[in-house]
């Protein structure tokens, strides 16, 4: 029986096989050439170049590009057609009389959004990684079914956020699943997504519901890189289960903790997908974030002109963020490998 | 006789320090079985709804089996009718259809003496069910809707940007790992510095070099610009380092071309890296969301994901096809998991991306 399989799976991969070998041959008749023409030292250059194409053209030419769009103005999309240089996008911008109150700016839409922003990361963040930890730290025990809890944590990291939109919002509807377990146990319905005060709370419980389980995978990872000697020595001490905890595993973990933590930072400010399926970034605009902004604002502004220069000047406060974020997730990673070399 | 046994009982009951149950045990049992219920719940609770019908969904409170309510033709009226198990004043129980609920009390007819109408206060009846599977809910939206459609684009984007990136990424990876050469640390640099620059900050840059390719409603214009990932070079560079440099030393040696070296000694060699990035692939492109929302906007190319989020815009209150759909759309990504989930929790693991 295993062999019949194994011959299948052989048979198939071999059917597989003859468009790849094909196409490969083909490319080979180019390539032949090439080599004969540049020699074997310069092969690699060829080899880089598709990569190296494709990173300019998405990547290193559209970098430049914004700072283009955000210091020109006009409606056209077009270079020639756009007036420059202008930094009426960064006046427009940052036009506030106190930048504490929103209300007072000109682009209100926009610091709202940031003001929701860094309140979704500071909960998003800080909730995710405290019940990833429980959770890698229960897991990382040696419970029956661990490898069946493990999946079911994870699990929803692989859905789409629209999927994850449309299942929440369906849940949290007024006359949800949610509600229905409220009423039975004697509460009063709650609109979840629709009541602004609660718009917020419930979109964060959704994001940490869909990105938990990639954290709590790189926590347990993290968990099982601390040498078990030393909890055997713990436990041949009679040291306490909690005292082991608080001084043996969170702090052999924190070097981990820290870069999860900035790593849960950099999603947490681009967060757009979930919310703008599950509220739309509404009601009104309370949970609605930077992302949101830049896409309204670019995209999809129905009525008014797709704004490309503001948009643009967004992207790039939200590039500085990033970078500022990026940068102290390298150093701490770097910090991080030569605190293990020295162990 | 009774010290003995107490004595027995008491060895085989006592626990070593090891196996001494604490409370954090009882905890964890307990956070777990709350953990399935909340992470796994909502899925099932989908895929038991998706089965019921249209009525059978906006009940409320909600029934967890796709049972529904039986109706029936009455002879006067339009509209099949629900029948309810009614108590009457004598205490036996009559099978009656309901017309219309006014109030508490509801306007009831005997389909078999269909001239004749009751007013019975609603907490006299009791609704009558059967277990009844509604297919029509997945059948439907894809004949009278697009869905076949946004399900071919789907599969068209994720197969042919998966290919396209593992073919370049997988060659860049050779290039940077196998040869030395001038520009190589630039190179490598340059990689990693285009792992700090995430769409979302060149969104408006990158719709315009999509557009000068006219690609704008076009499914290459979602398929390129993701097609080389920083994080697919190194992942694979990583693994092409451990490979023997003597396979490849032999190869020259039979004159093989530096093409040639690369897909027939490294790429099968690198299979297990190589497949840990087409899952990654797979998912990231099925699952993409922003990008295809501002390059597609005609209907005739909108992915699977772009068309959900805008059938429910549209339709709102066809939750039946919403959710049957949400389904469609989550099952291929639910299979793979099924049946790699340790490849892909490993690779997470040791990765770090996702």
């Amino acid at each position: 029986m295993e062999n019949i399989r194994n011959q299948t799976k052989i048979f198939f991969l071999r059917i597989l096989n003859i468009p790849f070998a094909f196409l490969m041959h083909a490319i080979d008749l180019i390539m032949w050439p090439i080599q004969k023409i540049i020699g074997v030292r310069n092969m690699p250059y060829i080899f880089l170049l598709p990569n190296l194409i494709f990173f300019g053209l998405f990547v290193i030419i559209p970098l430049g590009a914004n700072f283009f769009f955000s210091l020109s103005s006009g409606d056209e999309l077009l270079f020639a057609e756009r007036e420059l240089p202008t930094t009426k996008q960064y006046d427009q911008l940052f036009d506030c009389e106190s930048y504490l109150n929103p209300n007072t700016c000109t682009e209100d839409f926009f610091w709202r959004g940031v003001y929701n922003t860094i309140f979704f990361v500071v909960f998003q963040v800080g909730l995710m990684i405290f019940f990833s930890v429980l959770t890698a730290v229960i897991l990382n025990k040696k419970i029956i079914g661990r490898g069946f809890f493990r999946s079911v944590f994870f699990f929803p990291v692989l859905l789409s956020p629209v999927v994850v939109g449309l299942i929440w919002q369906w849940i949290l509807l007024k006359n949800g699943a949610f509600n229905a377990i409220i009423e039975s146990y004697g509460g009063d319905k709650v609109s979840f997504l629709t009541d602004p005060s609660w718009a917020m709370a419930s979109v964060i419980f959704v994001s940490i519901w869909a990105h938990m389980g990639f954290y709590t995978l790189i926590v347990l990872a993290g968990l099982q890189a601390i040498p078990p000697n030393l909890y055997e020595a713990a436990e041949m001490d009679g040291t306490s289960r909690e005292r082991i905890f608080f001084r043996i595993t969170l702090p052999l973990l924190m070097p981990n903790l820290l870069v999860v933590f900035i790593l849960a930072s950099i999603k947490g400010v681009q967060t757009f997908d979930e919310i703008y399926v599950l509220t739309g970034g509404g009601p009104g605009t309370s949970t609605s974030l930077i992302v949101q902004y830049i896409f309204t604002t670019g995209f999809a502004s129905s009525g008014s002109v797709q704004n490309f220069g503001l948009a643009a000047a967004a992207s790039m406060v939200l590039g500085v963020v990033l970078l500022f974020l990026t940068l102290m997730q390298l150093y701490f990673s770097r910090n991080k490998e030569s605190k293990h070399q020295e162990i | 006789m009774s010290e003995t046994t107490s004595r027995i009982i008491k060895i085989a009951t006592k626990k070593r320090y090891k196996n001494k149950y604490h409370w954090t045990d009882y905890f964890s049992y307990f956070y777990l079985f709350l953990g399935v219920l909340l992470m796994f719940g909502p899925v099932v609770w989908l895929g038991l709804s998706s089965l019921k019908t249209l009525a059978g969904i906006q009940e409320y409170p909600p029934t967890i089996l796709p049972l529904s309510q039986i109706q029936v033709d009455v002879e006067g009226y339009d509209k099949p009718l629900p029948i309810f198990n009614v108590t009457q004043e004598d205490g036996t129980i009559k099978q009656l259809a309901q017309i219309k609920r006014i109030g508490i009390n509801a306007k009831m007819v005997d389909p078999l003496n269909p001239g004749e109408t009751v007013k019975v206060p609603i907490d006299k009846r009791e609704k009558i069910r059967e277990f009844k599977i509604q297919w029509q809910n997945y059948v439907d939206p894809l004949r009278k809707y697009d869905f076949l459609l946004y399900f071919k684009n789907s599969t068209f984007i994720t197969v042919v940007a998966t290919i396209i990136t593992l073919i370049i990424n997988s060659m860049a990876a050779y290039a940077l790992s196998i040869y030395e050469f001038r520009g190589k640390n630039f190179a490598l640099v340059f990689v990693i510095g285009t792992l700090l620059i995430p769409l979302t900050i060149i969104l408006v840059p990158v719709f315009y070099v999509v557009a000068n390719f006219g690609m704008i409603n076009s499914l290459w214009g979602v398929i390129l610009p993701g097609a080389a990932t920083p994080t697919g070079v190194f992942l694979l560079r990583q693994y092409m380092l451990t490979l023997p440099r003597e396979l490849i030393e032999a190869a020259r040696m039979d004159h093989a071309s530096e093409w040639a070296i690369y897909w027939r000694v490294v790429l099968p060699l690198s299979i297990p890296a190589i497949a840990v990035l087409a899952i990654f692939s797979i998912m990231w492109r099925w699952n993409d969301f922003l990008w295809p929302l501002i390059v597609l906007s005609k209907s005739e190319v909108y992915t699977l994901q772009i068309g959900l989020n805008a059938f429910h815009g549209e339709l709102t209150s066809q939750w039946n096809y919403v959710l049957s759909m949400t389904m469609v759309t989550l099952l291929p990504i639910a299979i793979i998991f099924a049946y790699l989930q340790k490849f892909i929790t490993t690779g997470i693991a040791s990765t770090g991306m996702k």
